[in-house]
């Protein structure tokens, strides 16, 4: 049994009087001591993903149905009394920004104490040594020092290995990270990326990793699942996702990178346009506007099909018409 | 060679933060801008990257050092004589929302520098005159007319960065100082920002200097690089050079941290680089990058490096420059 098993996902929320549907028929699963990528743009829907699956989501009208059964216990409609015992404990969260996730009036290391007392009987002195212990294995240097201190005196990259600690201090079995570095500069981001591939050697978690970069995914993410305007437009093993993209969307995404090595590009591929509002998405496949093998047959929502060791949600490959392999630069 | 049409002379920018102490933001930064050339400043936060392009544009005066914008001295000329020239250098910003004032109309916000200013004759410009530089600058930017009587909202960022163009362009300027102007968009929208970016100096003979994180974004579309290190410059040179065949450490680690979109063995990862950027409030001494240089030497911790040619036409500081690469 996976760890985590999403099956149609679907969340709708009412926009100017009407129900409108943020993610469409999302499934996937999470095995133990797996790292998941999902990847895409702004308004692509997952973080919405991430909060669903956290019981987070309470703006009033909104509308969750399918299931996510992790550990084999739905979540969707679940009571707020259960999902407050089981986030922190069972299922824990890291935010982009830490200063969020942090009050800025208590110690890091008060609070990181607090939420191992709040999910154990653990006296004080016991729970600051292994505050102290979670901030070392996080690769914060004089830990001891470091716990006693605000976190606005921490610097970035400081202040998101104490929120990581934060969010393995009980142990849960499924980390879910939503653009955990981001706001990081590149050099301290490949340290936490270093990090989260750590945790699931040392720790035994799975992770979600919610990011809309490309270059993240391909250097964390033993799998990875393309969201776009809702829906998924691709998933499979992250090697084969890069190497033979099989949604046009995910191969377009990929060629306006501009490349760090070899020849540089007269002009960037781009995609014209920009991803469509939930309330403006069209009735076939969401990304026909911008596509540019966009035909009639793509005024019908494509299902999710595997092809190969990937499932793709475009008529292509049932055309016999795949999309030409990358070539891996480097 | 040509001369520099911008031109930075052992610029220093110091704030007091309290307590007596001093945040050096720019500490001795000297470069040069060729007409034509496209400059990338890169760093990680508080490099002092923003800070250089700010004091370029006289939008910050240097605590100082000089700076020569077409052979004019500029840093210490009263506002009223700098006007004038800046119609000739101009600015884009990361938040194209916070740029854009949201209760104005497109058309009044690009209309605005053409209504301060005047023409080259010294005249004002007429409606006629506005209105039909309007609709030429919309189609530089690649924006419908249509566009002209909204509103900032009406717009995604990628359309309201390039309003921001359009306006940076309404005078015709020869400098543009573009401040990560594509890290907050998404990567597809991006590539269209970067390619309008180089069409337009293609078209109308602009000289950039393009700030940014990213690093393959800056080698995109810069002619040379600049890498700056807790307010100096550590390496300086052609593009390719630089972002090729690194010579200072720093610029090689920071090459290598970049995430790419290429699936490696977990062994063919470079270990990264240690620690966190030092408080530029208190550098190290010697070689300010020496506390987490993997080549550091005991003289890298008392001596610091000058810029100079290790013989490729490139400027590195650094007592032990790479080679090969």
């Amino acid at each position: 049994m996976p760890l985590l098993a999403v099956r149609d996902l679907t969340i709708a929320l009412p926009v100017g009087g009407r129900m409108v549907t943020i993610i469409d028929s999302v499934s996937f699963t999470l095995g133990a001591r797996e790292i998941l990528g999902i990847v895409g743009e702004s308004g692509s829907g997952k973080s919405m993903t991430a909060l669903a699956l956290m019981g987070l989501i309470d703006a009033p009208g909104a509308r969750i149905t399918g299931s996510a059964r992790f550990k084999g216990r739905e979540l969707v409609g679940l009571p707020q009394r259960a999902f407050r015992d089981l986030r922190g404990r069972e299922i824990a969260m890291i935010f982009q920004d830490p200063m969020t996730a942090f009050t800025p009036v208590y110690t890091v290391g008060w609070q990181i104490d607090e939420q191992i007392r709040a999910h154990g009987r653990v006296t004080r002195k016991d729970a600051r040594a292994r505050t102290i212990r979670l901030l070392g294995d996080m690769g914060v240097p004089d830990p001891a020092r470091v716990a006693d201190r605000y976190p606005h005196q921490l610097s970035g990259g400081l202040r998101q290995r104490a929120m990581i600690a934060m969010a393995l201090s009980c142990n849960p079995s499924l980390l879910i990270a939503d653009e955990p570095t981001t706001a990081l500069d590149v050099t301290v981001q490949a340290q936490i990326l270093d990090l989260l591939r750590r945790l699931r050697r040392e720790y035994g978690s799975s992770v979600l990793l919610i990011t809309h970069d490309m270059g993240v995914v391909a250097e964390t993410c033993d799998r990875t699942m393309v969201l776009y305007s809702g829906i998924i437009a691709e998933r499979g093993p992250t090697g084969a996702v890069f190497a033979r993209p099989g949604h046009p969307y995910t191969a377009a995404l990929l060629d306006s990178i501009p490349p760090l090595h070899g020849a540089r590009p007269a002009r960037l591929p781009s995609i014209p346009g920009s991803p469509p509002a939930p309330a403006d998405r069209p009735a076939g496949c969401p990304f026909t506007p911008r596509c540019a093998y966009a035909h009639d047959a793509c005024a019908v929502r494509p299902p999710l099909l595997p092809r190969g060791v990937q499932d793709i949600a475009c008529v292509l490959p049932a055309e016999g018409r795949d999309l030409p392999a990358r070539c891996a630069t480097v | 060679m040509t001369a520099p049409l911008i031109e930075a002379q052992s610029l220093r920018m110091e704030y007091r933060v309290g307590r007596g102490q001093v945040l050096r933001a720019l500490d001795g930064v000297s470069l040069a801008v060729r007409p034509g050339e496209v400059l990338g400043l890169v760093g990680e936060s508080g490099c002092g990257k923003s800070t250089l392009g700010r004091c370029l544009l006289r939008l910050a005066r240097p605590t100082a050092g000089r700076v020569v914008f077409d052979g004019t001295d500029i840093t210490a000329l009263p506002e009223r004589t700098l006007r004038p020239l800046r119609q000739g250098m101009q600015m884009v910003f990361q938040d194209s929302y916070a740029s854009l004032n949201p209760r104005r109309r497109i058309g009044d916000l690009i209309a605005e520098p053409l209504r301060v200013h005047r023409d080259g004759q010294g005249r004002r410009r007429t409606a006629a005159d506005i209105a039909a530089r309007l609709a030429e600058l919309m189609d530089l930017v690649g924006l419908p007319q249509a566009a002209l009587a909204r509103y900032p909202h009406e717009f995604s960022g990628g359309q309201r960065q390039r309003i921001n163009i359009a306006r940076a362009l309404a005078l015709s300027p020869r400098l543009v100082v573009a401040d990560e102007p594509v890290s907050a968009l998404d990567v597809s929208i991006q590539a269209q920002i970067v390619n309008l970016f180089m069409d337009l100096r293609d078209r109308l003979g602009l000289t950039y200097v393009f700030v940014a994180h990213d690093l393959a974004v800056v080698r995109q579309i810069s002619t040379r690089v600049a890498v700056m290190y807790l307010g100096a410059i550590v390496e300086l040179g052609d593009a390719d050079t630089v972002l090729h065949r690194p010579a200072h450490p720093y610029t090689a680690a920071l090459i290598a941290a970049v995430p790419e979109p290429v699936v490696l063995p977990d062994g063919d990862r470079a270990p990264p680089l240690r620690g966190d950027v030092p408080s530029p409030i208190a550098p190290p001494p010697g070689c300010r990058f020496h506390t987490r240089c993997p080549s550091a030497q005991d003289r890298c911790r008392t001596d610091p490096p000058a810029l100079r040619d290790p013989g490729d036409g490139r400027q590195v500081a650094c007592h032990f420059p790479l080679t090969g690469g």
